[in-house]
């Protein structure tokens, strides 16, 4: 037996419309606007319909569907980007069970067609629904991974604090693949610049474990290697606490507890010392400066 | 013994290893722990986790609120793997020594930086590291 569900849908298009949208203002809808909401629903409701007329299956994996896939992957987006749960998104395709059903009741009157029919009409609307949440999270998934991309790109600067002297200031997690990169820049800048001593910042990050510790040693090593001295700063309490018990041995690397610090040992290693200057000129200067 | 709340995270990805920590920390934080014992308590957390993701092929965690027989409380995790196991269990809590490319502290340094340690393992079978700190 052909379905009917098509020609019934396309007689009552216009009731089924307006029962719809009230239906889903009754579940909440209020954050999509009157006018977005009409046209989104008109729009998916003619798109069913020749879906129907199209197509023989009710499976909405075949290409004949693809219109009205491309419309829910659009609706999702939007409730997406609006804040919707994936089951508020979901409520946009199942709010369309009522009308649809209750319009089945009243135009079919044979029992076992009307059986057939909304099995149907449920089978094939709970694929839509489902595609909306599928839809949903590929837009979340797309955020994600463009997130993720814009943190690897967050590369941390290798700055030249004085004439031979370059910083590294790290921030977050150091198992990355980032960690590499970061570190590689390093040595290929204290070449670029001749540099003599470097200074590896760790105050921002949060955990110096086994292989941050490897890393940071690597590190050292190969800088060494090209003539250049490194100094770790930032070593907080907690941080040393934890080198000690967990046995890395940073015994041939110089560190410090602040980049003030750090700062104060490449200059004076580069033969060179920060002084006040003194007299009452300068002290004249600095007052006219504030 | 008293497990007062569980809860249960896959370690499956790299960046699984990371949200262990965060989580990790937010337990410590919870416990009253100080920043030391935190700070101790997040890196073990980060190398057994690690050792389940590179050695086991990836496994779960489980952490737990424990408040013991005298009323004290504490964090215990277990650490557990489907993967090869290890074979010499004694050899692998030596410092330095490593079947993989690290710096072979992981395991002991595990160990030195919690109150208890306890690592069972079958070759083939898996491998379940369960550490406790008490406050």
């Amino acid at each position: 037996m052909e379905s009917q569900l098509a020609t019934i849908l396309k007689k009552n298009e216009s009731k089924i419309l307006s029962q719809w949208v009230e239906e889903q203002k009754k579940l909440g809808s209020t954050r999509v606007s009157n006018e977005d909401l009409i046209s989104q629903c008109t729009n998916f409701l003619r798109l069913l319909i020749e879906g129907l007329q199209k197509n023989k299956s009710f499976s909405i994996a075949g290409t004949g569907w693809d219109p009205i896939r491309r419309c829910l992957d659009e609706v999702s987006r939007a409730r997406g980007l609006l804040g919707f749960s994936p089951s508020e998104t979901a409520t946009f395709v199942f709010s369309l069970k009522l009308p649809i059903f209750s319009l089945l009741r009243q135009e079919i009157a044979d029992s076992a067609q009307l059986t057939e029919e909304t099995w149907n009409a449920t089978s094939l609307l709970d694929q839509l629904g489902l595609y909306t949440t599928e839809a949903y999270q590929r837009t979340r998934e797309e955020i994600i991974a463009r997130q993720q991309e814009e943190m690897l790109e967050l590369s941390t600067p290798v700055v030249k604090l004085w004439d031979g002297i370059l910083a590294l200031p790290m921030i977050g997690t150091l198992d990355s693949s980032r960690t590499q990169v970061v570190m590689e820049s390093l040595l290929q800048r204290i070449m670029e610049t001749g540099s003599e001593i470097a200074i590896i910042d760790i105050t921002g990050v949060p955990t110096v474990d086994t292989l941050v510790a490897q890393h940071l040693i690597k590190t050292v090593t190969a800088a060494r290697l090209m003539g250049a001295e490194c100094i770790i700063s930032g070593i907080r309490p907690q941080i040393a606490a934890t080198i000690v018990h967990l046995g890395v041995d940073l015994a041939g690397v110089t560190t410090k507890a602040s980049l003030a610090d750090a700062f104060h040992v490449a200059l004076a290693r580069s033969g060179r010392t920060v002084t006040k200057v003194g007299g009452a000129r300068s002290e004249k200067l600095r007052e006219t400066r504030v | 013994m008293q497990v007062t709340k569980t809860e249960r995270f896959p370690i499956r990805v790299q960046s699984d290893v990371v949200v262990v920590r965060q989580k990790v920390r937010n337990w410590t934080i919870e416990l009253g722990l100080s920043l030391i014992d935190q700070t101790k308590v997040i890196t073990a957390a980060s190398e057994l986790a690690r050792n389940t993701l590179e050695y086991g092929g990836g496994g779960e965690v489980e952490l737990a609120s424990l408040k013991n027989d005298i009323g004290k409380n504490g964090l215990r995790l277990i650490f557990e793997d489907q993967g090869p196991g290890i074979p010499d269990i004694n050899l692998a809590l030596t410092d330095g020594y490593t079947s993989g490319g690290g710096l072979g502290m992981g395991l002991s340094g595990s160990r030195r930086l919690m109150n208890e340690f306890n690592i069972e393992s079958e070759v083939g079978k898996g491998t379940r590291v369960t550490v406790i700190k008490w406050k």
